[in-house]
Order: structure tokens, then C-alpha cells, then sequence
């Protein structure tokens, strides 16, 4: 089941339903041919003339100095190409530079492709080789002799900041907005948002709840692992065909690590198969264009294993979240507090800034604080994520809210409507929001069908639970090439993960008044076009959108000026209609007038964008479940989701990027978790053991698309890729709740957390009742 | 005057002060009147000519692409906030 709210007005066309023939229609998706019929080429397809085939040698250890590697064996390995270290690497700068993935410091970036003195995570690469074929290069990197120190592993945050606590880092010190620490820590940064009088807020509240909750790391979980082919030629141009979320943001990086400059590498990209956030960061691509200098300029791929995914490319924190809220005898809440602990991984860069915005942002509150702490452990970088850091602590959030609805006697969602955030409130870090919906929302759950239905049966449960992401706008380019038969190239640089090209080239179709069918667009290379910044952010169909509008205009508006050249009429007495030029008693349908502008000048657009007014977005959602009080195993029943989609260029892809979220915050919720050793080891780096959510397990996830057009975007466009994924564990932990009686308080509520903590309350229950056995 | 919001790892350099109203037409002549009253605010706040790697500037609810170089309004409301990019917090 589907629907759509519309709530507020955005700057429309004049014409059809909501004044758009193009925006809101459903049309096939430009890749969708290739795509089911094996022909579309991801990173692992691309094949050339002496294809070389590289492995990369992982740290067995999770904590260790590295004493030397010894790489003789496998250079005499008949096959071998190359052998490859961090000695190969140049010298990396200990100083900070913005790569399209925020600022990166450019060691810790180096360090991480392979390791230097420093193993840091299990399954941290420290060397690569290059050979004739997978297997001689898997043999030969297994003749590769490191010499290990092992040291004390350091895994969760409470490990980390123990007064004894092995050091990661040696030259790490706490960054707290400017004022530097002078002592060795794993601690690499604090922050703090604070607004009013949390003390008299606190004391003026008539009830409090202030509880504490621990996530687990969890891997963004895409299909396609990451590969990537580079060739180094003899006369130093370098090529990269890889997997990537932005292709700037691995021209940047490589050119970083490698000290290239940027004119001499070309990155295309391939088809994707997912990212979520876990393909911006480069691993394989700058070993492989090592390899390829060092093998004598032949083309190296490197592909990496499901185990070496997730053992070594970008999870996301897992982290300690205190949150205290109080609220008035109404219900209103009249302080709040929230600690955000999160584990960066190897080095600094946790998602705890973003994590402290989405904490409290969809309610209005007065008294505020929330700090967040970033921490280093020996686990792998952590990287961007689906709304990152967002789940975690909207989980910590969403039930405490819960919790003082229900001491309160209050419904979930009119505690939610009664303290929610609106236009000019503030969001946790101080800005004031302009137009929003996340009341929308709530009431959009509240009056569903779904929320009015009763749920009947033991163990069973409803919860509902709210979350924000702050979207982002990004720098994007595009051109647009006018073909004479009136159709046109739309070429830009955004990876297409959720149906971008179609959802660009609509905009640019309703700019035109020209059927979608005539654009042709497709992602192009980093010597085609100017600067993008990476799908990521939830920025693309709004930026590179609003790219494309811009280059309708440019066109439409060229068009124009010509015909009254020809028809010897001003450029402002020539009207466009419904797909027709006119002046004077001419008129010229747009495919005609496509040729005639064109018989003396070709017609192209370019156009450069960094929209600074992006419009945040927010989802609730309602989940039932139920529980099996043998096993603790969580089903899903039924699960809507709300969001405000600002406008739905494409409902189906819309749809499909909440139905996503949802899914994948239910595996976050109910199953996914990193699990170490004592000794750091992960074991379970496979989809077997790393538990994710299947079609057989998922209902239909329902879908209420509320739109709240954005009013600095022509079109009302809201990122809608990644707030789906925030309330999730929240909503099914409230649930979980409502059927079990149990409050959870970590993630995720498998199985085995589930019964632990059944039959902690069953015990708890047992010895509050005397004589009850 | 604008009103800066002063982040709270800083207020202990404008006597506990949350909102400081300052002069000037952009964000760097906003900092450099800052620092006259507040000694020690602009240190933290700038790094080699830029806004601190990991903060940006946000001027009446929108974070601002020019750093320091972005225009202030009279009644204009400025913070000083952690950037967020590319779906992630940055990582220094």
C-alpha cells in the first residue's frame, strides 16, 4: 500500500496535476535493460589485453607493530608481477584536507590503504601482490613475512578510555573545538551543543527518564564488493575503473595518497551494485594503480572477498548513548540531554557530529545539551553510512520518548505531535529549521490505517518512532547537448545507486516541457564533466536536479533567442507552450525548432551548483511484531513508514529508497552485529554469520510519501535517501516492548539479547513477588 | 549587530556569554571583532586562513560555501557549527 499527502505549496508550473506533466510519473528506468540482462558492467566485468590480477595481505591481528615485512618469497614466485608495501607509498603529510568526504586527515588516509608501523584492525591491509592470475597472487602474498608485536587489542569505547588503555594512535590528541589536549588518548575529539538551562529544566521537570544504551557495529551491507582495475601507462596517465559512490571523491583521494596530480588520473566509473555511504572511501584503487607502475604498466585488478569487505571496509560505529529527558506535568518536554560515545574505528572520523544533530531534532526543546565523543578502537575505519550515526542514537532517543509517553499515559504519536519540531524551532546545534514536516509525519502515522487498527494476540507489539537527517546540497556539474532530432545528452558524474539518472533527467524533461523518453543521461567520467560531489548526503536528485533544471533553462531560453533571429522577431516576444516555440504567427513544435537552431551553431548547456539551502527531512514510522517467547526471534507482522519526501520526482524510486531504509534499519534492529573475540578477530566476516534481513523475512513495507515541498528547490526536492533508515530500531524496540514488557537496551534485539533479557525481567519479576515461584 | 552563537566548548573565552552580538559585513570581520572583546576566540575558530577543518559556518540557518568570506546581515544569526558532508561528520 502506497499514498502520498501533499502539505504546503512549492513554486510550481501552471499546468496538469500540481502543474507537472513529467515530476510524479513512474517512467522505465534508463538502465534497467542492461541491468536485467547481465550486460550492464560493474567494477568486476571490466577485462583488457594483459589484465594482471592483485591480492591484497591482510593483518591476522587486530592490535600490532609491525617489526618488517619480508616480501622475497613472493616476488620469486613464478607469476608475480609486483609485490607492493606501504614503503611504496610516498610520505603522507600528518595535516587535514577536504577530499568530498569531509576532511580527511591525510596519514590516518594513507595508513589505512596499507599499513605502515601500525597494524590497526583485523584484516588491515599490509601488502599486494600482482600476478598472472588470483590464485598465483593469493599464493604468493602468502609467502609474504610480516613480523607482528602483537599488543592488547582496544574494542569498544569503554576499553578506550580506561585510564590504562592501550594507545592507537601515538601522535592522537583530543581536539575540543580548537583547544588541544596535550596528552596521548584515544579520544580524538569533543564537542558540545548547549542551549538554555538544563538544570532548571531538570528540575522543573515533573517526570524524568535517563537511561543508557550500547549499538553494535554494523557494515552497510552492499552486494556488489568493492573491486577496482587501474592502469598506469608508460607515459604517466593513469586510468581507474572502479565501484565508487563519487568518482571526484576517488580522483581526490588516490591523487592524495599516491601525490599525483589530479590531470593525470582519469576514474570511471562502473555500474554500482550499493554503497550506503561504503563506497566514498578508497582501498583497493591505489594498490592496484601502484601494482600496475610497479608490474611494468599493465593493467591490475583487485577485487575484494566478502570476508575482506567486511573485515576491513567501512562499517558503521557502534556506540554508547546516554539520553535524559524531562518533561512537564502536560507532557511537554523541558530538558533534555543526550552523551554520544561512538567508536571511529582505526582512526578519528566517527558519524557522532551528524549523530548529535539527529538525536533531538524532531522536537522542540528549550534546554538542551548533547556532547559527542569521538573515540578510536581496533576495529576497521568506520565510514559513511545510510544517515550515519542517525540509527544509534534515534534507538536511545525514540525510547526514552516511549518510556515517558507511556508514564505519562500519553499516545505515542500526540506526545510526538505535542513537543514536535516546526518551522523556526531549532535544531540540536542551534540553526532554526525553515519549512518542515516532521509533525506532518507523525500525524500521517497517527491517521493511517495501519496506526487505527487493533493488534490482538500475546506477544505481540506496536511501536512508532521518529527521526531526522539533515540531507545535504553538494557541488554537482552537469552539460546537456541538444540533438538536432531534439533529443538530449544529459551527462553528469553522479553514481546512479536509487534510479538518479531518471530522477535527474525528469527534472530536466519538465524544465524542457519534453517527454523523459527524448533525455538520454548518463554518468560520464572525471575528464567529461566539472566537480561532483559524491552520491551521498541524500543531495543528488536535489543538487545535480537542480543542475539539470538549470540546464533546461539555459537551453530553452537559447532556443529561443535563436528563433527570433529567424524569425526576425525580440527574444522576449518568443513564447514556449506545451512544447511549441511562437512568435508572430510562427510556431515550431521542439523537435522541429531542435534542428532548425542548429543548423548554423550546435546548442549545449553546461551547469555548475552548490546549493547551500537544503531542506532536512524526517520519517515516523510504526512497526508490529511478533515474538517467539522460545526462541526470541522477532517477526515483522506489518510496517509502515512515513516521510516527508519534500516532492517525489519519481514515486517508485522514492518509494523504494523509504522501503530500503526500513529494511535495513530492521537488520540493524533485529540481527546485524559485528562479533569479536577477546583477541580483536572478527568472526563472522561472512552474509552467513553477518545476519541480514531477506525478502522472506520483510512484509510489504507500506509507504506514505508526505510532501512538504522544500521552497529553495524549483521543484520542492528533499533528500530522501537516508532519514527511512533512522527510526527503525526505535520503532521496534518500543514494540518489542509493548509485546514483552522489555525494555531493550542494546542493539541488536536478536535472538539471544532478546531471551537474555526476557528472563532477566522473568527473575527481576520473580523476586519482587514473595513466595511466587 | 549580528548575534553569534557562541559554541559551548568556547563560552569559558566570553564569560559564559551563549549569544555575543558583534559587527561586520562578513564572518571574518565578525571573528575579528570577536576577538577585540574575547581574546582567544579567533584561534579557535580559524585554521591557516579557514574555518577549522571538521566546523563550519552557518549564517541565518543556512551553512555557508564561503567560510569566513560570507556575507553577514545587520539582524543576520551566525553559528559555529561541526560540518557534516558526503553523509558522514568529518574526520580529523
Amino acid at each position: 500500500m502506497a499514498g502520498t499527502k501533499q502539505n504546503g505549496t512549492g513554486k510550481l508550473a501552471a499546468n496538469g496535476q500540481n502543474g507537472y506533466k513529467v515530476i510524479g510519473t513512474r517512467p522505465v528506468r534508463p538502465d534497467g535493460v542492461d541491468k536485467v540482462t547481465g550486460r550492464a558492467v560493474y567494477a568486476a566485468d571490466v577485462q583488457m589485453t594483459g589484465l594482471l590480477h592483485g591480492f591484497v595481505l591482510r593483518s591476522p591481528h587486530a592490535h600490532a607493530n609491525i617489526r618488517s615485512i619480508d616480501t622475497s618469497k613472493a616476488e620469486a614466485l613464478p607469476g608475480v608481477r609486483a609485490v607492493v608495501t606501504a614503503a611504496d607509498l610516498p610520505v603522507a603529510e600528518d595535516k587535514i584536507e577536504d577530499l568530498g568526504e569531509g576532511a580527511i586527515n591525510l596519514k590516518y588516509l594513507s595508513d589505512n590503504i596499507l599499513a605502515h608501523e601500525k597494524a590497526l584492525y583485523h584484516g588491515h591491509a599490509v601488502a599486494a601482490v600482482a600476478a598472472v592470475n588470483p590464485h598465483v597472487a593469493q599464493e604468493a602474498a602468502e609467502l609474504i613475512e610480516v613480523d607482528y608485536e602483537v599488543l592488547p587489542p582496544v574494542m569498544t569505547v569503554d576499553d578506550a578510555l580506561a585510564d590504562d588503555a592501550p594507545i592507537l594512535l601515538d601522535t592522537l590528541r583530543t581536539d575540543s573545538m580548537g583547544e588541544i589536549g596535550t596528552e596521548q588518548t584515544n579520544l580524538a575529539s569533543f564537542f558540545r551543543h548547549q542551549r538554555g538551562d538544563l538544570d532548571a529544566g531538570f528540575a522543573g521537570a515533573h517526570l524524568v527518564v535517563d537511561r543508557t544504551y550500547r549499538t553494535e557495529t554494523v557494515h552497510q551491507g552492499y552486494i556488489e564488493p568493492h573491486a577496482a582495475t587501474a592502469l598506469y601507462s608508460a607515459d604517466g596517465q593513469i586510468t581507474i575503473w572502479t565501484s565508487t559512490q563519487g568518482s571526484f571523491a576517488v580522483r581526490g583521494q588516490v591523487c592524495e595518497i599516491l601525490q599525483i596530480p589530479v590531470s593525470r588520473l582519469k576514474v570511471v566509473p562502473t555500474e554500482i551494485g550499493g554503497g550506503f555511504g561504503g563506497k566514498i572511501n578508497v582501498y583497493v584503487e591505489p594498490v592496484a594503480v601502484l601494482l600496475s607502475q610497479k608490474a611494468g604498466h599493465e593493467p591490475v585488478k583487485v577485487i575484494m572477498s566478502r570476508a575482506d569487505v567486511l573485515a576491513a571496509t567501512g562499517p558503521t560505529s557502534g556506540s554508547n548513548v546516554r539520553v535524559k529527558i524531562g518533561v512537564d506535568a502536560n507532557g511537554k518536554i523541558s530538558a533534555a540531554l543526550a552523551e554520544l560515545y561512538y567508536e571511529a574505528g582505526a582512526y578519528p572520523g566517527s558519524p557522532v557530529g551528524a549523530a548529535a544533530n539527529v538525536s533531538l531534532a524532531p522536537y522542540a526543546i528549550d534546554n538542551l545539551q548533547v556532547d559527542g565523543y569521538d573515540i578510536v578502537v581496533n576495529r576497521p575505519r568506520s565510514a559513511a553510512y545510510r544517515a550515519p550515526g542517525g540509527t544509534n542514537v534515534a534507538f536511545a532517543v525514540e525510547s526514552v520518548v516511549d518510556e515517558l509517553a507511556e508514564k505519562l499515559g500519553m499516545d505515542p504519536a500526540e506526545f510526538r505531535i505535542l513537543n514536535g519540531a516546526k518551522e523556526n524551532d531549532r535544531r540540536p546545534d542551534g540553526l532554526q529549521y525553515a519549512r518542515i514536516g516532521q509533525i506532518e509525519t507523525v500525524e500521517a502515522i497517527r491517521d493511517s490505517e495501519h496506526y487505527q487498527s487493533s493488534l490482538e494476540g500475546k506477544y505481540r507489539g506496536r511501536g512508532i518512532a521518529s527521526g531526522y537527517w539533515n540531507n545535504w546540497g553538494g557541488q554537482s556539474s552537469a552539460t546537456a547537448v541538444l540533438n538536432p532530432d531534439g533529443t538530449v545528452n544529459l551527462n553528469e558524474a553522479s553514481t546512479d545507486i536509487g534510479g538518479t539518472r531518471a530522477s535527474i533527467a525528469m527534472q530536466l524533461a519538465e524544465a524542457m516541457d519534453i517527454e523523459y523518453e527524448m533525455v538520454k543521461a548518463r554518468v560520464v567520467d572525471t575528464d567529461t564533466v566539472s566537480y561532483n560531489d559524491v552520491t551521498g548526503g541524500s543531495r543528488t536528485t536535489f543538487a545535480t536536479g537542480l543542475a539539470a533544471y538549470n540546464l533546461g533553462q539555459q537551453l530553452i531560453k537559447e532556443m529561443k533567442s535563436r528563433l527570433a533571429d529567424q524569425w526576425d522577431v525580440g527574444a522576449g516576444d518568443v513564447s514556449y507552450e506545451d512544447g511549441t516555440f511562437s512568435a508572430g504567427g510562427e510556431s515550431l513544435p521542439f523537435v522541429e525548432a531542435a534542428g532548425l537552431v542548429q543548423r548554423e551553431e550546435p546548442l549545449m548547456a553546461s551547469s555548475t551548483v552548490h546549493p547551500q539551502d537544503f531542506g532536512p527531512g524526517f520519517s515516523t514510522q510504526c512497526v508490529d511484531i511478533e515474538v517467539d517467547p522460545e526462541t526470541g526471534k522477532i517477526t515483522i507482522l506489518r510496517y509502515t513508514i512515513a516521510q516527508d519526501v519534500g516532492k517525489a520526482i519519481h514515486p517508485s524510486y522514492v518509494e523504494g529508497q523509504m522501503q530500503g531504509g526500513v529494511a535495513q534499519g530492521i537488520g540493524w534492529a533485529i540481527n546485524e552485529e559485528y562479533i569479536y573475540d577477546d583477541e580483536g578477530h572478527l568472526l563472522n566476516a561472512s552474509l552467513l554469520d553477518y545476519r541480514m534481513p531477506t525478502a522472506l523475512d520483510l512484509p510489504m513495507i507500506e509507504t506514505i510519501m508526505v510532501e512538504v515541498p522544500h521552497p529553495a528547490h524549483p521543484y520542492g526536492v528533499r533528500g530522501v535517501g537516508e532519514v527511512n533508515i533512522v527510526p527503525p530500531a526505535g520503532a521496534i524496540a518500543n514494540a518489542v516492548y509493548n509485546a514483552t514488557g522489555v525494555r531493550m537496551d542494546k542493539l541488536p534485539i536478536s535472538p539471544a539479547n532478546l531471551l537474555e533479557a526476557m528472563w532477566a525481567q522473568e527473575v527481576e519479576t520473580a523476586e519482587l513477588v514473595p513466595g511466587d515461584d | 549587530m549580528a548575534k553569534v552563537w557562541i559554541p559551548p566548548l568556547m563560552r569559558s573565552l566570553t564569560d559564559g556569554q551563549q549569544i555575543v552580538e558583534a559587527e561586520g559585513e562578513s564572518v571574518r570581520e565578525l571573528v575579528a571583532a570577536l576577538e577585540e572583546r574575547f581574546p582567544g576566540v579567533a584561534e579557535r575558530i580559524i585554521d591557516e586562513g579557514r574555518i577549522r577543518p571538521g566546523w563550519t559556518v552557518a549564517v541565518d540557518g543556512a551553512v555557508q560555501n564561503r567560510g569566513l568570506r560570507a556575507a553577514v546581515g545587520p539582524d543576520s544569526e551566525v553559528h559555529f557549527v561541526p560540518a557534516m558532508t558526503g553523509g558522514n561528520s568529518n574526520r580529523t
